[in-house]
């Protein structure tokens, strides 16, 4: 099945960010969940180490831990929402999206690799392209703004060296 | 109790939003740096706009109290590092955080691979965090805000972010037209 009119996703994506702002007091997330993970994860192997680091140490301290953090559950239900969706769709495959300039593993390198990039961006902005770009955009914040026009500057820097790989 | 039936519904509804504008697709994500396929311009957009609007008519109504909400804090030198860097990481991946955990759950080893990519990236920076605090929290401006920035009513921005976006959305059509 074809993928919907983007205008209109995106008008959908709007109103389900309008509900998460008018009923949740706060807007979508996706690389916070990774950091509850994370500091979960690193809390489970290094309890006192965790508690003792900053970056860590703030999403064991919420209410209900990094395991019941807010962002986490949301983004489990992001994959549910996403599987359901598809599977609706006719859209379920089992694959790895690529340009025929690329094999497999180099495609899947590149993916954990600029995952892993993403990440250390996403602790320095405080968030992403759902947290910064999506959220703060539509709250019209100034550092949210800033991080959107910076990331995408740099994604058409980085983009033309990377170009035959999606051919 | 039944709090996580909140999150839970709105990243559902998150998950199927992403996923039915194509979001999931790696290689539909990457024609937006070149320039062949702009729907992630096009959605993210139309989401900005439809979102800041219905605030800013909720609250012009008197619905909603915008000060209920929290409002993300700007630093701006770390904001805009993070920015440079994410970006990198983006055209790289293919995905952001959120696509690719919907191109996981719709079976794609890309966006397996991009989630276990953040997961290590996330947990490595946190490692480094003692290291680089005194930057993270360099050029706080607390909750700063564009019409605050321009010295102009919230009204004057909104105007400005939907003629904006109007043009963008006009834009990327002739620049779709001419690619394909």
């Amino acid at each position: 099945m074809k993928y919907s009119d983007p205008y209109l996703a995106g008008i959908a994506l709007g109103l389900v960010l309008l509900g998460a702002f008018v009923f949740a007091g706060r807007g979508l997330g996706a690389s916070g969940a990774f950091a509850a993970t994370a500091s979960g994860t690193v809390a489970a192997v290094a309890p006192g180490y965790a508690t003792a680091n900053p970056y860590f140490e703030r999403y064991l301290s919420r209410p209900g831990g990094p395991w019941r953090n807010w962002l986490l559950i949301e983004i489990i239900g992001v994959a549910i929402g996403g599987f359901v969706s598809a599977a609706l769709a006719r859209r379920l495959t089992l694959g790895v999206e690529r340009g025929r300039g690329v094999a497999i593993p180099a495609r899947l390198a590149m993916a954990f690799g600029g995952g892993g990039v993403m990440g250390a961006g996403a602790v320095l902005a405080r968030g992403c392209t759902s947290g910064q770009a999506l959220t703060g955009g539509a709250l019209l914040s100034v550092g949210s703004w800033a991080f959107m026009i910076s990331a995408f500057a740099a994604g058409y820097v980085v983009a033309p060296v990377l170009k035959r790989t999606w051919r | 109790m039944t709090a996580w039936l909140l999150p839970l519904g709105i990243g559902i509804a998150f998950g199927a939003a992403l996923e039915r504008a194509g979001l999931g697709d790696a290689r539909k994500l990457t024609g937006q740096f070149y320039l062949r396929d702009l729907t992630v311009f096009k959605v993210m957009f139309s989401a900005i706009v439809t979102a800041m609007l219905g605030l800013f008519w909720l609250s012009y109504a008197g619905w909603i109290d915008l000060n209920a909400i929290a409002m993300p804090e700007t630093y701006l030198r770390p904001q805009i590092a993070g920015g440079l860097v994410f970006g990198a990481g983006f055209a790289l991946a293919g995905l952001c955080p959120g696509t690719s955990c919907v191109a996981a759950a719709s079976g794609r080893g890309d966006g397996v691979a991009v989630a276990a990519g953040l997961f290590t990236g996330v947990l490595l920076t946190g490692l480094a965090f003692p290291r680089f605090l005194d930057f993270y929290d360099s050029d706080a401006r607390g909750a700063w805000t564009l019409p605050a920035l321009f010295h102009v009513p919230p009204g004057v921005v909104v105007f400005a972010v939907v003629v904006v976006a109007l043009a963008g959305f006009a834009a990327a059509e002739r620049i779709e037209r001419r690619a394909s």
